[in-house]
């Protein structure tokens, strides 16, 4: 197979109405999807999404039930595996314990038939690559998690496929080598521009690393945006809850942007609810105003801090306010916490901020 | 500096040859298996159903022949003799595997390595040594025999020697579960206990006892299947009591009525796959009782305890030594009980004059092609079922299958073959008679624990090997060779001394399938046992387990030694 081609009418992948069932269980629903070249995208969702299967799919590790998928214009839905062009690297890394980290690494070129010190050079190219220059001659069980994972990221680099596809690659690793590799994953995968798909359950994995993120849940796409999009712009009620912490509170809409949450009346960049119909408001803890000159702006609430979570840089704070007729979150730093003398069971006024709040209708009862 | 090679090129696609290769060679493979199970399996047992409706000379009629059975009185008290040894067995069995296993996983007792050693020597011998040796320790003439007086017995023949000599023979395999289940046991529930002052008697009931449940009913049952399926103990020393293994043998070699044969082996059936049915239930509740996040429980010194039961411990391992140790005193004395000098004459004209010089050779020959093959087929078979794709509608089949031989005692497998592959017209007839029946029909008998051995084997290491080279372009066979091989090499080796073993001590299938040429020694020990020859006998029954004591150690030291050479890897933890 020929280099890809980056033109408009080739995309990197491009999946069709996939869907796949196993037995009654239905894992994915109609999806579509569209990878371009050299972008590193996210799925990522709940477990039991369907994040894992569609990678799967990608692989031809699973066979989707219907749906087409193109891999650089060329229809690889009933391809084997060993006839797609990929690599992958999986949260238990599967090195082969039995081989040193460099035959680890060569294991796909042998089979190219190249030349001896041919394979060596690009071996001892591909360990450099991911950090790990003098690791060829241990075996696996020498190296820590981290360092395993990186020469398991050689191995699927080492064939120089078009695509990479990352398991949560990640999931198994402490936390700080976790975000230590993170952003080298991210750098290599800049430099060598090679199209890849990481699977992960972490929201902050995939709002760092991806440029675009694919929200997952209950086998259906529900949103497929920028990081910024995604967390900002939710599209629906489930990402606006998955992504980040967020305060829903039930509302009547009044029409033209005004709606009564308790005996509050708040005015919304949000339009297209009739007068009547009840409705949610989804506002994160760090839409507000705690600051400045407060009686200039609207949506001003006057309330009460229950409880303050101390948490570090953010702390989080419960807002009892009575006119609301229910609780809700919001945040300050530490700094502002400590400026502004917030206390537990203290007074205190804020001012909603307005332009990323979102409004979806109440869902219907079941 | 990064070269311009590492930006992605795409990867060159395999040959659609190649491809196909690999396809035909996961689902070659897949219905190679299932042909030869379905061959050597499940058309032989098959065949007994066959029979069992046709009379003398193979003419259809229908049930008249079970009419016979039910009807005739010693073959009703021979079912009957046969559960009562059974649960006998099973009862004296059960308890004191359970207490040695005990002593071993939750005591403080010195020297656990060599107690456990002596109580897995039943399973270097035929069980026929064990009732050799009952005669020379109770028998009419033995060393013993004041002490049957002690306890109102009037003879050691029949249902008493019957059972102590099983006990021997099953000892250590409801050991081996019964350790298996006491060793899986969370800590945490004992200190959660301990929190809250629970007595020892209590923590028993509650914690032990329960979390042990599963491998007492294991152990029972797979206790319970041998005695009812064993032939060798129950000839030697039944006297008079018939059970249906021996009804199998006289009905097919004394009468030559097969047909009644195959009735009885099916009525031997059905209480085995009782037993393992049960077995099987029990096991996957198992399963779910431990979590990743338990913490192994460490028994704490606790004296008086640790004195009960390291008398015990001492108390059982001397009687297996002795019991061992009867069998080769006897195999060396001259003629018991009248001429106690010592002497090697059991062991030389002793099994020339029966002729009988070259069966020893043939069972080594034999369990070592049964070593050789059944670790490589049995590894392979496992394999390609759980870690290839492809055939998926084949693979319940196989799975089934490879479970069967655990249910189906010996002698009805070694009817079914007889049925089988003496057909005139079978193209397989050429097997009879040849050694090559004798290793199939023993690779079948013990295929199901091989086969455990190996599937657990390959569910421990990654699932993704597979898949990953899959994804390089390295066809899976390769992977197998290359990665999968080595890495199991350990269970590998396990499955050959294994299979040597029991070829080595069995009698129950190749009993029916031998032929002069091929006779073997754990079989001329019935026939030296039947001609009074009984010195002889035990010079035979020691030699077997001379033999596989002496080539366990050798393997398992050729295995350290392999392991150590070729396994660099294994342990270079950081």
């Amino acid at each position: 197979m020929a280099a890809p081609q980056p033109s408009s009418s080739s995309e990197a992948l491009c999946l069709e109405a996939v869907h796949k069932a196993f037995g009654d269980f239905v894992a994915l629903k109609a999806i579509d999807l569209v990878i371009h070249p050299g972008e590193l995208v996210c799925f990522l969702g709940p477990s039991g999404c369907g994040k894992t299967t569609l990678l799967r799919i990608i692989a031809g590790l699973e066979r989707q039930t219907r749906g087409t998928i193109f891999q650089n214009g060329r229809d690889i839905s009933n391809a084997p595996p060993a006839a797609r062009d990929y690599g992958i690297v999986f949260q238990s890394y599967a090195l082969f314990p039995n081989l040193t980290i460099a035959q680890n690494v060569a294991y796909g070129l042998v089979n190219r038939r190249n030349g001896r010190a041919e394979i060596s050079a690009r071996v001892a190219e591909l360990l450099t690559l991911v950090g790990l220059p003098d690791a060829g001659s241990k075996y696996p069980s020498q190296m820590s998690g981290g360092q395993q994972q990186r020469v398991a990221l050689a191995r699927a680099l080492a064939t120089s496929p078009s695509l990479l596809l990352l398991d949560e690659p990640l999931s198994a690793l402490d936390a700080k080598v976790r975000e230590r590799l993170r952003g080298e994953i991210r750098q290599l995968q800049r430099r060598l521009r090679v199209t890849t798909i990481m699977v992960t359950h972490d929201q902050e994995e995939a709002l760092s690393m991806a440029d675009r993120v694919v929200v997952m849940n209950h086998g259906v796409i529900e949103q497929i945006g920028t990081p910024s999009d995604v967390y900002e712009r939710p599209a629906t009620p489930f990402v606006a809850d998955f992504l980040g912490k967020v305060n829903v509170l039930n509302a009547t809409a009044l029409g033209g942007g005004r709606f009564k949450v308790g005996s509050v009346e708040l005015t919304l960049p949000a339009d297209g609810n009739a007068a009547g119909d009840p409705v949610r408001i989804y506002l994160r803890p760090e839409d507000r105003h705690v600051e400045g000159d407060l009686a200039q702006l609207p949506n001003r609430l006057r309330g009460r801090i229950a409880r303050i979570d101390y948490l570090g840089t953010v702390c989080l704070a419960e807002l009892r306010c009575e006119a609301l007729g229910q609780p809700m979150t919001i945040s300050y730093s530490l700094n502002q916490l400590h400026d502004l003398d917030v206390r537990e069971g203290g007074e205190v006024e804020i001012a909603l901020r307005t332009d990323r709040v979102r409004v979806f209708p109440e869902p219907a009862r079941a | 500096m990064v070269s311009a090679a590492v930006v992605p090129a795409g990867t060159p696609m395999p040959s659609r040859l190649a491809l196909a290769k690999e396809a035909l060679a996961a689902r070659g493979g897949i219905v190679l298996l299932l042909v030869a199970l379905v061959v050597f399996l499940t058309v032989p047992l098959a065949m007994i159903l066959v029979r069992s409706v046709e009379g003398r000379a193979g003419e259809f009629v229908g049930i008249a022949n079970f009419i016979q059975y039910v009807q005739s009185p010693a073959l009703a008290q021979s079912t009957w003799n046969t559960l009562t040894f059974a649960i006998w067995t099973t009862a004296v069995t059960v308890p004191l595997a359970f207490l040695f296993a005990y002593a071993m996983q939750r005591s403080c007792i010195p020297f656990k390595g060599l107690w456990r050693n002596i109580a897995l020597i039943p399973i270097l011998a035929p069980s026929l040594l064990a009732a050799i040796s009952f005669i020379y320790l109770f028998g009419n003439q033995g060393a013993f025999r004041f002490m049957l007086d002690w306890v109102g017995l009037k003879s050691i023949y029949g249902m008493p020697g019957m059972v102590m000599a099983m006990t021997f023979a099953s000892f250590p395999h409801a050991a081996m579960i019964l350790m298996a289940a006491l060793a899986l046991s969370d800590a945490r529930l004992y200190e959660a206990a301990d929190s809250m002052g629970t007595s020892e008697l209590r923590k028993f009931m509650t914690i032990t006892l329960p979390g042990a449940k599963y491998g007492l009913i294991s152990a029972s049952m797979v206790v319970f299947t041998m005695a009812v399926s064993e032939f060798g103990v129950p000839k030697v020393i039944g006297g008079n009591t018939n059970v249906l293994a021996v009804d199998i043998y006289k009905q097919v070699i004394g009468q030559q009525n097969f047909s009644m044969g195959a009735v009885v082996g099916l009525v031997l059936l059905l209480p085995a796959v009782i037993a393992f049915v049960i077995d099987h239930i029990v096991q996957r509740r198992q399963q779910a009782l431990l979590t990743a996040r338990s913490v192994p429980y460490r028994a704490k010194p606790a004296r008086g305890r640790d004195w009960a039961l390291l008398m015990l411990v001492v108390l059982m391992s001397a009687l297996m030594l002795l019991v061992v140790g009867m069998a080769a005193y006897g195999s060396v004395v001259k003629f018991w009980p009248y001429d106690m000098s010592l002497t090697l004459a059991h062991y030389t004209y002793g099994l020339e004059e029966a002729g009988l010089e070259h069966a020893y050779r043939n069972s080594l020959v034999m369990a070592a092609w049964c070593a050789v093959i059944g670790a490589a087929v049995t590894f392979a078979g496992a394999y390609w079922l759980e870690k290839t794709k492809g055939a998926d509608s084949l693979r319940p089949l196989i799975r089934f299958q490879a479970m069967l031989p655990m249910a189906v005692p010996g002698m009805v497998l070694g009817i079914g073959y007889i049925l089988f592959f003496n057909l005139p017209d079978n193209p397989l007839n050429f097997l009879y008679g040849t050694m090559a029946i004798l290793v199939l029909s023993t690779l079948v008998h013990f295929y199901s624990s091989s086969h455990l051995t190996a599937v657990t084997a390959l569910k421990q290491i990654d699932s993704e090997f597979e898949s990953v080279s899959a994804s390089l372009k390295v066809p899976f066979y390769k992977t197998f060779w290359r990665v999968t091989v080595p890495v199991c090499l350990p269970s590998i080796l396990d499955i050959g001394r294994y299979y040597f073993v029991n070829a080595m001590t069995t009698i129950s299938a190749v009993v029916f399938l031998y032929s002069p040429q091929t006779t073997l020694a754990s079989i001329s020990i019935l026939h030296l046992d039947e001609a009074g020859a009984i010195g002889s006998a035990a010079a035979m029954a020691t030699l077997i387990v001379l033999t596989s004591a002496v080539v366990t150690g050798v393997m398992f030291a050729g295995e350290r030694w392999l392991i150590r050479r070729t396994q660099a890897w294994r342990n270079t933890r950081q």
